[in-house]
């Protein structure tokens, strides 16, 4: 509590100091003269993922300005990219093919070197495999503890997430110095184009690196990708295999022009690769629509999909959990209704 | 290869099955009288430890740790019968519980303390969802990580790891020490037996207290509330695909 105290009577004092923007929030003048937030993007292979943007949003829900980050080989090219997302003032890019697989054993000096001379107040990254990776070792480098996986922003300090799948919702206030915060991107969409943001260089303090990266086996698709798909069709046990996961479900999908995931007994049955699988420790999906099929709804799958707009399932159990959460539910025998609907979804 | 002696964290938290009910005064979840078990992810932790033994490598010794209530002394118990060798367990006062950052700084000084060179930890403690302790602990000490690992392999002094990302796999190599988080697909725990939990009983059992370590593990985060997420309103039963197509285009939806 103390350490809360002095700081912002410190912010109060220093922020006299600095030239500041008129701000819309007037009981956190103080805090947001002084708030600067750094937003870790994500590229690959030297493509901007669009999705590590969420943190550029929830960057400039704090107040104050906003910094991207980039590193790797053609930085540069992405930084210039980045630069032109609205709400990002700046991007600081690392030119170096060191940081291309984002091994945190390098990346965390990188990044904390960066923080520290910036002398930023906010580190957020996505809560992507990347960000969970990579910034606890950066929060413990900066004696921070991390807020991970924020739905919210209250103020600087206050943050809103869930906890125990999804089943509560937190909210915490953080005496941190520096706050380090991994965001869903489900609740942060990303920026629109139209910025101008200002391209530097940044400190590249060269750490070794004692892991070396050997190799990846990505699964490849033309679908959307899941975490961000405006629709996604989902199937679990009552598929019964891969070969009827495989049959029924990517005809639906591209009815629908939707991604494909799956609950993790579809995943521990090997009908599903385990990218696929949504729920409290695969992937959070909030779609328009979230279509399911043989999926009973147990806790772990519900926390990652009940966000979605509009639910729909497909069930023959009238019982099933998921039918609480449904919006259209259709008690049927799915090899049935499947082939029906993807059919006449087609004929729309 | 060097000796491989094993650290393995667990924690008590409310049974994976349980819907977790919200108190009265909405500052925490109920945890009185509520079933709890071991985190599922350090039961794989755990399991994976003594695959290791299983599999010829030269492994020391398997130290199972935890910090929290004198309950948490059970899931020691339940990691001894699983194979460990012995426990250690801090206490934490009933209703008080640690951050992740506290309990990577008191991890950081068993591993130094107990010379352990392998710790293996679950991804994440379904209770807080974090996902935070792994890497603060590899931060901490300033050791590779491989997180989220699916598939665990040694060779001389080489380990192989297999980690879930998105969209996949990737396979990453790296030297002792090391610390490793469990995903789900690692392996599959095996129950205890009823000889063992009797075995297990023998096992020792350190007892300690916050007073025992020098880290600061004062708490940076404040509660200021818990709330039930919003409800879903109750939707609709369709007799057939054309209602249901009926009525997502009615939601907007198609």
């Amino acid at each position: 509590m103390f350490s809360a105290a002095r700081q912002s009577v410190l912010r109060q004092a220093q922020s006299q100091l600095r030239f500041s923007r008129p701000t819309v929030i007037p009981q956190y003048l103080a805090f947001t003269r002084l708030l600067s937030t750094l937003a870790l993007l994500e590229q690959r292979e030297g493509k901007l993922n669009v999705s590590s943007l969420a943190a550029v949003t929830a960057g400039t829900r704090l107040g104050g300005s906003v910094t991207g980050f980039i590193a790797g080989s053609g930085a540069k090219a992405v930084a210039n990219e980045a630069a032109t997302i609205q709400g990002i003032e700046k991007v600081i890019y690392v030119e170096n093919d060191a940081y291309d697989k984002g091994l945190p054993e390098n990346f965390a000096p990188l990044l904390v070197e960066n923080i520290k001379k910036g002398g930023f107040t906010h580190v957020i990254a996505g809560n992507s495999a990347f960000g969970k990776n990579l910034l606890p070792r950066v929060a413990a480098m900066l004696d921070s503890q991390q807020i991970s996986d924020i739905i919210s922003v209250e103020s600087e300090d206050t943050f809103v997430r869930t906890i125990y799948a999804g089943n509560a919702i937190l909210t915490v206030q953080s005496s941190d110095a520096v706050k380090v915060i991994t965001v869903r991107g489900t609740a942060f969409p990303a920026g629109e184009q139209g910025g101008s943001a200002e391209v530097v260089e940044g400190a590249d303090p060269k750490a070794e690196c004692p892991t070396e990266w050997i190799s990846e086996d990505l699964a490849k698709s033309d679908r959307p990708d899941l975490a961000t798909a405006g629709r996604v069709v989902s199937g679990g046990r009552g598929l019964k295999s891969k070969e009827e996961f495989d049959r029924l479900m990517p005809p639906l999908a591209d009815a629908l022009g939707a991604a494909i995931g799956a609950s993790r007994a579809a995943v521990d049955s090997g009908f599903a690769d385990n990218s696929l699988q949504v729920g409290q420790t695969g992937k959070n999906v909030a779609p328009q629509l979230y279509l399911c099929a043989g999926i009973s709804g147990a806790i772990q799958h519900l926390a990652g999909m009940k966000d979605s707009k509009v639910i729909a399932a497909i069930n023959k159990d009238p019982d099933a959990p998921i039918f609480q959460v449904a919006d259209v539910g259709l008690v049927g025998d799915l090899f049935d209704k499947v082939p029906e609907l993807t059919e006449k979804l087609k004929a729309l | 290869m060097s000796g491989l002696r094993i650290l393995v964290p667990v924690k008590r938290v409310i049974d994976y099955a349980v819907k977790p009910r919200i108190n009265r005064a909405n500052t925490a979840v109920e945890t009185a009288g509520v079933k709890h078990s071991m985190n599922p992810f350090d039961e794989l932790s755990i399991e994976e430890a003594v695959r290791l033994r299983e599999r010829k490598l030269p492994v020391e010794e398997i130290v199972a740790f935890s910090a929290g209530p004198p309950k948490a002394q059970d899931i020691l118990r339940t990691a001894m019968a699983m194979g460990a060798d012995r426990g250690i367990h801090v206490t934490i006062e009933e209703g008080k519980e640690l951050e992740p950052l506290g309990v990577a700084k008191l991890l950081k000084q068993v591993v130094q303390e107990e010379k352990s060179n392998l710790v293996i930890l679950g991804k994440q403690s379904i209770d807080d969802d974090a996902n935070q302790t792994g890497q603060m602990l590899a931060g901490l000490l300033n050791w590779p990580q491989a997180t989220q690992a699916s598939k665990v392999t040694f060779e001389g002094d080489d380990v192989t790891v297999m980690r879930e990302v998105d969209g996949g796999v990737e396979t990453l190599k790296a030297k002792l020490p090391l610390i490793i988080t469990t995903d789900l697909r690692l392996n599959e725990p095996r129950y205890a037996s009823l000889p063992n939990i009797m075995k297990a009983k023998k096992k020792p059992l350190a007892k300690k207290t916050l007073a025992d370590f020098e880290a600061d593990v004062s708490p940076r985060l404040k509660t200021l509330k818990v709330t039930e997420p919003p409800p879903r309103k109750g939707g609709v039963k369709v007799e057939d695909v054309d209602g249901m197509i009926g009525k997502l285009k009615e939601l907007g939806a198609l």
